[in-house]
């Protein structure tokens, strides 16, 4: 047997603080040649952190990097990149306008003109060698979200990355795009690169990785090899505790009363294409409704619709007996429907605070003759940080929590109003297995307290483990509602891809 | 060198204005020598001289007035989200709103005369930007272009009033009448220049304050500005938010218009602003955005102004040394803003790469 070679990354000791956070505590890492290795731990444990530290973005306070054997210290991405360090984060740092080959060579090579000809007869090569599917002459901004990661992954690789860090890169792809991902990651691994993989899918964890390390409070606290853990151990690992499973729960009482009604509904995307044709659709008081889907067939404009930011062109929305068809948000909220949408960040305003976001929905009730009453507003805040146990302050930016705070905070700011009717797109999306699990907590509450649930999801396990009845939506109609028992994610993923029941 | 992005520690936006003051005043320095005075001469009568005796501390104040009252205009609209670059269009509006009351006010007292054409003033103020704001909400047609452009508008419609019905008709010259005694500003100090219009330009900062950050409409105001789509979903309605941020903003500027007829000037000129308007941008930057910032920031050019006077007396340097100091400022303080979000970082390894 060989000696084992020096590692590919070594980081010993890394403290990074962000004011009196602490976001990373004496963390250790260490990443061998060929590995997969994954990086776990809950919503704000320290992950992205530890690895923009890796990858130049920020410096430690204090610890020290190696890369294959020799002291390593970035100032700045670039030095890392140099060192054959990649990352690719979800939020792609692409140039739309531009051709793949142009994104992949931007920065890469120095000196003009550049030969574009020549160019894309390099990348088309390297994508060859390294088993990326993409086309080089196709310009970005016709390049679905899957496509447009592994651009990102191809300029790593471009750029000689020998480590390749991916923080999320399942979150935003569709089942497919994800079992695709692995394929190349496999491959690439073969060829003898390290990738650092970040999820909080316990099963793609097992199912593609090596080791596992997991993070929590900004430590990390325990590594071991994939093949010899279980999710359970690791879900133990991460929380600290053992997770309970979701409570067994009753099917709901026959013959409740519709709470949510689409009748006909059309509506257009932002293209003006129809994306909702006719659709027809009932929600009964205390059941959850599960909306399954691929990406793309209208998910987002339905949400829309009936969170009063989209108008429909044919149709009916009614909430009980209250007609909310092109209701403006403050109606559709009064009519009594709460709204947990797909992208949080577009819901907050991320350069207020906490306290503000929460009140910002219902200020009228905070501010007596129109002027703010800042204690009701902070004691607010404090009162629903406490119930719904949100790891922030009344005064944080909400820009600065992690993405299962902000969430929470989302939910706590809708849910505190009892909202007869729930429309929640991805709720966990992100959201790590003990968030996930709070979350879906939350759902069942209010379906027992006898809300209306509409549960819009790309994730059928969530539909399966939640849902009383599941609808497929599909081009914008619904092809099938199903009771949950007579549901399997076979047959879902049938009707999913458009073959009629 | 090496550059890398981080977010803005607190102090550091604190302390920007101040290093933009300071590095302005190192790159002049060059001007300064090149017109063969001594920098720090220069400086002192730009920046203390002015504070040295009464008359002039006065005059400082006098200069900040219109400043003050154009830097509270652009920090509410540029605050909402509404980029308002014709507080110039808005002034000269309000300006000749003021006078058109003004010549009225021969038989009135000056308890109406004058809260009736600060009334007049905030009205035209508004109507002027009335029409970009509408444009803006309901076409969705850029505002930057449109009420710069209403600027020139603004001027041309002054000068055709003063080249026409408004001209003077005792000495032919392009200039109004002189506005009713009755509708001119009292004096805060006898015998000096400083009027009524500082009490009120000083009120105005002060209510703005309460408007942004103790009111509901100005917590709305703030949440359109910084992302519509987010108060759109809250339940803001952003079109009618963004409507009256404009409104009172161009109606903030008009009023700068009538301190400066009411006040200084006592008839409309064409060269009645001078560019107070686009100067309300540099103070709204510098200001940070924030109200109590635009007060301080207006202060501080109104010093600058009145310096940039003495020190072309003492120094024999042109006036417009003091010109080209505040177009330095404006854009160091730009690009200190632009710095902010990056970090700077000194390294020696320079072969690496
Ligand atoms: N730039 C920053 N400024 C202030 N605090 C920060 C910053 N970046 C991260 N934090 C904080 O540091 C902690 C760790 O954040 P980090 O993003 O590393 O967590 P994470 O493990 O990647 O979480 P997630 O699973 O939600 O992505 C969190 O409490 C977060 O709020
Ligand atoms: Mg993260």
């Amino acid at each position: 047997m060989q000696p084992p070679a020096s590692p590919a990354v070594q980081m010993r000791s890394i403290t990074k603080r962000f004011g009196a956070l602490i976001a990373n505590d004496a963390a250790d890492f260490t990443l061998r040649r060929g590995q997969i290795h994954a990086l776990l731990g809950e919503n704000g444990a320290g992950k992205t952190t530890l690895m923009r530290v890796l990858y130049g973005f920020y410096r430690p306070d204090t610890g020290s990097i190696t890369v294959n054997g020799q002291p390593a210290s970035f100032s700045a991405p670039r030095d890392a990149i140099t060192q054959g360090i990649g990352m690719v984060t979800q939020h792609f740092a692409l140039a739309l306008p531009l051709t793949v080959t142009e994104n992949v060579v931007l920065g890469a090579e120095r000196g003009l003109p550049l030969d574009l000809a020549a160019a894309q007869r390099r990348v088309q090569a390297a994508a060859q060698s390294f088993g990326i599917d993409i086309d080089p002459a196709a310009r970005v901004r016709d390049l679905s979200i899957g496509q447009r990661q592994r651009v990102e992954i191809l300029k790593a690789l471009y750029r000689k990355a020998t480590v390749l860090i991916l923080d999320e890169p399942t979150a935003v792809l569709l089942p497919q795009e994800a079992d695709e991902l692995f394929r190349a990651l496999r491959r690439l691994q073969n060829q003898g690169l390290a990738v650092v993989f970040i999820s909080h899918k316990l099963h793609e964890v097992m199912a593609i990785t090596d080791q596992v390390t997991v993070m929590r409070n900004g430590r990390t606290v325990n590594t071991v090899d994939t093949a010899h853990t279980t999710q359970a151990e690791l879900a133990r690992l991460m929380v600290g505790r053992s997770l309970t499973p979701p409570p067994a729960r009753p099917a709901p009482p026959a013959d409740q009363p519709v709470a949510l009604r689409l009748d006909q509904v059309s509506a257009q995307d932002n293209k003006g294409l129809p994306a909702l044709k006719a659709l027809s659709l009932a929600v009964h008081v205390g059941e959850i409704v599960g909306l399954a889907g691929v990406s793309g067939n209208g998910q987002v404009e339905l949400a829309e619709v009936l969170s009063g930011t989209r108008r429909v062109t044919a149709g009916r929305v009614l909430v009980e007996d209250t007609d909310i068809t092109n209701a403006d948000p403050r109606r559709v909220m009064q009519a009594g429907v709460g709204r947990i949408p797909e992208d949080r960040h577009a819901s907050v305003v991320g350069e207020m605070t906490v306290a503000q976001n929460m009140a910002l929905e219902h200020l009228g009730e905070f501010s007596p003759r129109g002027l703010l009453d800042k204690a009701h507003i902070t004691r607010h805040a404090e009162q629903l940080i406490t119930t719904y146990q949100i790891k922030a302050r009344p005064d944080d930016r909400i820009r600065t929590l992690s993405g299962g705070n902000m969430q929470k905070v989302i939910l706590a700011r809708v849910l505190e109003r009892a909202p007869r009717v729930l429309v929640v797109a991805q709720p966990t999306r992100g959201l790590d297995v003990g968030a996930g699990e709070y979350v879906h907590g939350k759902l069942l509450e209010q379906r027992a307290r006898g809300a209306a649930v509409l549960l819009i999801s790309e994730d059928l396990e969530e539909i399966l483990a939640l849902a009383d009845r599941i609808a497929v939506i599909y081009e914008g109609e619904i092809r099938a509602v199903l009771p949950r028992a007579e549901a399997d994610s076979q047959r879902l993923g049938l009707l999913m891809s458009g073959v009629r029941a | 060198m090496k550059i890398e992005r981080r977010a803005a520690p607190l102090w550091l936006r604190a302390v920007i204005p101040l290093l933009a003051v300071v590095l302005t005043f190192a790159v002049t320095s060059a001007l300064i020598l090149l017109a063969r005075a001594n920098p720090l001469q220069a400086y002192y009568y730009f920046l203390l001289e002015p504070l040295s005796n009464r008359v002039s501390i006065i005059e400082v104040l006098v200069k900040s007035t219109p400043l003050l009252l154009t830097g509270a205009a652009v920090t509410l609209a540029f605050a909402g989200g509404f980029w308002n670059i014709g507080a110039e269009g808005q002034l000269l509006a309000g300006a000749t709103a003021a006078t058109a009351v003004g010549l009225q006010m021969h038989t009135a007292s000056p308890l109406i005369a004058i809260p009736l054409m600060l009334l007049a003033g905030f009205a035209a103020g508004a109507a002027w930007i009335a029409v970009p704001a509408l444009m803006k909400v309901k076409l969705a047609i850029d505002e930057v272009v449109t009420t710069l452009l209403l600027n020139s508008v603004a001027l041309l419609g002054v000068s055709a009033l003063l080249n026409g019905p408004w001209r003077d008709p005792i000495s032919q010259w392009p200039q109004s009448p002189e506005i009713a005694a009755a509708a001119i500003f009292p004096r805060l100090i006898p015998r000096s220049r400083l009027h009524l219009g500082f009490l009120v330009a000083v009120l105005v900062i002060l209510l703005l304050w309460f408007l942004l950050n103790r009111t509901t409409l100005g917590l709305q105001m703030r949440a359109v500005g910084l992302a519509p789509q987010a108060a759109r979903f809250a339940g803001i309605p952003v079109e009618r938010t963004l409507l009256r941020t404009a409104l009172l903003s161009g109606g903030i500027a008009g009023l700068a218009g009538v301190s400066e007829v009411a006040g200084i000037h006592y008839h409309l000129i064409d060269a009645i602003s001078g560019g107070h308007g686009y100067t309300g941008i540099i103070v709204a930057t510098l200001g940070g955005l924030n109200p109590l910032g635009a007060g301080l920031a207006a202060l501080f050019i109104g010093l600058v102004d009145t310096g940039s006077q003495s020190v072309s007396r003492a120094l024999g340097v042109p006036v417009y040394l003091g010109d080209v100091i505040l177009a330095t400022l404006l854009l160091m303080t730009l690009a200190l803003l632009l710095l902010q979000r990056y970090r700077i970082r000194w390294t020696r390894d320079r072969g690496a790469m």
